[in-house]
């Protein structure tokens, strides 16, 4: 048994005293690992199970099924019938839920600190024992049609974006939604399910958070009592995922839906992740979305598009560094009244490059590093974020050791860095062009 | 110099298992009351402030003001222009978001220690100098607008806008708060400046802080940050009546799943019944997957995602609100259920254990919601608009558990009545009989 004591210190403003975020990781015998975060503020703790297996590990045609076999595991096992779950929690003045995303699968508690045991205890079985009918897997399928009709079916928006992941992606499965494609999804059924949960909800493919008022060592007792026992799974395949080609054509889209209330044009273009161990692109990508279209005051597309001609009502530049495979890099323009989206788009090209072009200011290079320095004493608030940073981390390939040299990461980003990682994802051959209209005439 | 003076320092201890959150209540030497909860761990404060009022304080035909005002008390103050100001800002690494609400305007700042002095300036700049450019209006006249474009094709916002229309007419609750194209557009820098006299006043500001920031200082920086300010603003609306009678009115909208509001008349948050109407309603729809509403609608039938009802004690009127959303072949189904369930809660009301169940997790979710410093500050500003005391957090609890099943059955009774429910459906449902 391996046990690591960790201590991460946040990177502090010069003035002020040291802050910690406490954390202890270990390892169970079975392969299931655990990450301990402790803040004594209140007597509370989160509870947090990570699945390595989200919607792009999904076999082909049964699209959804990892985020149905998420609510899925609300219904009964062995010992709880149907709901008694959440019943208990409630009943303990806690709260629960899970969330499903392409790389991982979520469970969590929020549940006064002394209630831990029974979290872990009820976790760790349906871990291994769940029991679902048919009479379950018809309802709830229904229930996430509705939630499918609720998120995306009835916001235009989603559906656009849906479209956009789709042309972005050409081999590999970020281009499919988690929900699912709702044709595939009517198919879903208990085979898929329980083929899905025998394989993959195992300890040595599972992460364990816990966070707040804990002992490490209590932690380490209750884990071993509870996960400890639960048998490693030695089919696990290894993860292997469809790598993207290299892409070689730009891809233009027009969606057209009579509920658009303001057209818009964004553009995404393939962007590295953050690696295990290279950190610095990811890191570089991230300042590049600030000073592009972070804060609409001071970004350049705020500052272009929005304020000096006010082409624009609404501009945005957004990365997603926090992926286990490449990611996107997406800018966003609203155009004002009387610009047309070729207009506009052609404005946003310009500004894009007349930053690519011209040295960073490196006043606003400094406000970002600030920004970000002053963030990580912010998080520290929500001991809940922190379990979530750790979390997906693990489940996307990162270390313990990545999670904390990130903010440090951050803060070694020079211009350089910045204009290399433009230089490098400001390929239009790697893009997505969408127009997103209510009908034809907008988007002539 | 200003010398503190204390006119009232109160404390209070709530002790929630080992965890202590102390509030001390604070009167600066200009009489401005706030709470206070010194949390030294962190080097960052959470600074909540807000004025009673909000955009209920609208004049006659200029719907949208007071929403306007506050996007733009973030767009330049005193002799910066907006990009000056947010610049300052962002250097010193803060944030301040204003907001507003129907009857509430407010401010929430989070800010370093080690920068709060010059964060506390700004802020005061924007409440007591606010410049209100024109360019900067008509940049943020054209957000507003375009917001209030997608509004007009969201279903969730049509229904609001559709029954608030119905249930409050002329008075501010009957129309959103970010007004219409036609008011919006019509809003000069004169009505923006009427709007932020009328709003922004020490008569109905209520203050908290938590975080590393103590009760000593609090006193003279509130004089500081709010002292300028005019002493009275606007009167505050009459209250109204909920006006909408039992029924049915479905809003035509081209989409696949039909979103469903309804309601009726509600309970006063200060009424003696509260806490039982409170614990009856976590059980018909508020309490999430262990509500009546949940399990049947979705549970049992897969009929929606969510279902839910909230007590809305607003301060001029009272509803009772729910919400739910399935597709267009099965809302008529759901609002059957729905009914079937208002209507049992309302004859047979509660059983023993449903009521035990309901308390336990009501007292044991209580202290969760104390779990940061942002998080706290708005608790305590909203108890203070509510004339709650601060030793609330300490006795809530009790209030809960001093229910008893004669309550909550009784109150069932009176405060549901499944004939008066009005449903608004936006969307193209099927097998349903509009009543209007």
């Amino acid at each position: 048994m391996k046990r690591l004591f960790i201590t991460v210190t946040a990177w502090m403003l010069a003035a002020l005293p040291a802050q910690a975020e406490e954390v202890t990781t270990f390892t169970l015998d079975n392969g299931m690992e655990v990450v301990v975060i402790e803040d004594h503020r209140a007597p509370v703790v989160v509870h947090m199970v990570w699945y390595k297996i989200g919607s792009a590990d999904e076999p082909v045609g049964v699209s959804g099924v990892a985020h149905f076999l998420e609510h899925l595991l609300f219904k009964g096992t062995d010992v709880l019938a149907p709901g008694e779950f959440s019943a208990t929690i409630a009943a303990n003045g806690g709260s629960d839920n899970a969330f499903t995303s392409y790389d991982y699968t979520a469970y969590f508690q929020r549940v006064a600190a002394d209630r831990l045991e029974l979290m872990m205890q009820m976790e760790s079985d349906r871990m291994n024992n769940l029991q679902i009918t048919e009479g379950d897997i018809e309802t709830e399928r229904k229930v996430i049609l509705e939630e499918r009709n609720q998120r995306t079916e009835n916001n235009p928006n989603a559906l656009a974006g849906e479209q956009f992941r789709a042309a972005q992606y050409q081999n590999h499965r970020y281009g499919v939604p988690i929900i699912g494609w709702k044709h595939e999804m009517e198919q879903l059924d208990l085979e898929d399910a329980l083929g899905f949960y025998d394989l993959y909800y195992s300890p040595n493919n599972a992460v364990l958070v816990v966070a707040g008022d804990v002992e490490p060592d209590e932690v380490k007792a209750l884990a071993e009592t509870y996960y400890g026992v639960i048998p490693a799974e030695d089919q696990l395949p290894e993860r292997i995922r469809p790598e993207e080609p290299p892409q070689r054509a730009e891809r233009r889209i027009t969606y057209v839906d009579q509920r658009v209330s303001q057209p818009y044009v964004m553009r995404s273009y393939m962007a590295p992740e953050r690696d295990p161990g290279a950190q610095k692109e990811a890191a570089a990508l991230v300042y590049l979305a600030e000073l592009l279209g972070g804060s609409p005051f001071t970004s350049a597309l705020g500052q272009a598009l929005q304020f000096d001609t006010q082409t624009a009502v609404y501009t945005s530049a957004y990365y997603e560094p926090n992926a286990l495979d490449d990611t996107t890099f997406t800018v966003t323009m609203v155009p004002a009244q009387g610009i047309s989206l070729s207009e506009g788009e052609a404005a946003m090209d310009a500004a894009i490059n007349d930053f690519v072009q011209s040295d960073i200011d490196p006043a606003r290079l400094e406000s970002i590093r600030t920004q970000m320095r002053a963030s990580e004493i912010y998080a520290l608030d929500n001991v809940q974020q922190l379990a979530r940073r750790y979390g997906a981390a693990l489940t996307q390939s990162l270390t313990v050791e990545d999670v904390q040299a990130w903010p440090d990461v951050l803060q070694s980003v020079t211009e350089e860095d910045i204009k290399a990682a433009a230089t490098k994802v400001f390929d239009r051959k790697q893009s997505v062009t969408g127009w997103v209209v209510s009908n034809q005439e907008e988007a002539s | 110099m200003a010398r503190v003076i204390l006119v009232a320092f109160l404390s209070i201890l709530a002790t929630f298992a080992q965890a202590d959150i102390e509030i001390k209540e604070v009167t600066s030497p200009g009489g401005i009351n706030a709470w206070v909860v010194e949390e030294p761990d962190i080097p960052f404060t959470a600074l909540e402030i807000r004025f009673r009022g909000g955009a209920s304080l609208d004049e006659p035909g200029k719907r949208g003001a007071v929403n306007l005002m506050t996007g733009l008390l973030e767009e330049g103050a005193a002799d910066m222009n907006a990009q000056e100001f947010q610049t300052r800002l962002e250097d010193l690494a803060a944030s301040l978001r204003f907001r507003s609400y129907d009857d509430t305007l407010s401010i929430s700042a989070k800010f370093l220690t080690e920068n709060k002095d010059e964060v506390l300036t700004l802020l005061r700049q924007a409440l007591t100098e606010p410049r209100f450019d024109q360019d900067a209006i008509d940049r943020v006249r054209a957000q507003v607008l375009t917001g209030i474009a997608g509004d007009l094709k969201d279903p969730q916002s049509i229904a609001s806008a559709a029954f608030n229309k119905a249930a409050f007419g002329d008075h501010p609750y009957g129309t959103p708060l970010d007004g219409t194209a036609e008011s919006v557009n019509a809003l000069t820098q004169d009505d923006i400046f009427a709007a932020h006299k009328n709003t922004i006043a020490r008569d109905r500001v209520y203050v908290s802080a938590v975080g590393d920031i103590t009760a000593e200082e609090i006193g003279p920086m509130l004089d500081e940050l709010l002292g300028d300010l005019p002493a009275e603003g606007a009167p505050f609306p009459e209250d109204i009546d909920f006006g909408l009678e039992g029924g049915m009115t479905v809003v035509d909208y081209e989409t696949p799943q039909a979103v469903a509001l309804f309601g009726h008349e509600g309970i006063e948050r200060d009424d003696e019944d509260f806490f039982a109407a409170y614990v009856m309603n976590e059980v018909l729809g508020a309490g999430g997957f262990e509500s009546r509403l949940m399990n049947e609608v979705r549970e049992k039938r897969g009929l929606t995602y969510g279902i839910g009802t909230y007590l809305v004690p607003k301060f001029h009127a009272e509803m009772v609100l729910g919400s739910v959303a399935s597709s267009n072949a099965t809302i008529a189904e759901a609002i059957e259920v729905t009914r079937a369930e208002w209507a049992r809660m309302a004859e047979e009301g509660l059983t023993q254990e449903e009521l035990d169940t309901a308390k336990t997790y009501l007292t044991g979710e209580y202290p969760l919601r104390f779990d940061g410093n942002g998080e706290i500050a708005s608790i305590m500003a909203g108890m203070q608009m509510i004339d709650l005391p601060p030793d609330y957090v300490v006795n809530r609890n009790s209030y809960i558990e001093a229910v008893t099943l004669d309550d909550v059955n009784r109150v069932a009774a009176e405060l549901l009545h499944p004939d008066d429910l009005h449903f608004v459906i936006v969307g193209q449902p099927e097998g349903l009989q509009p009543t209007q």
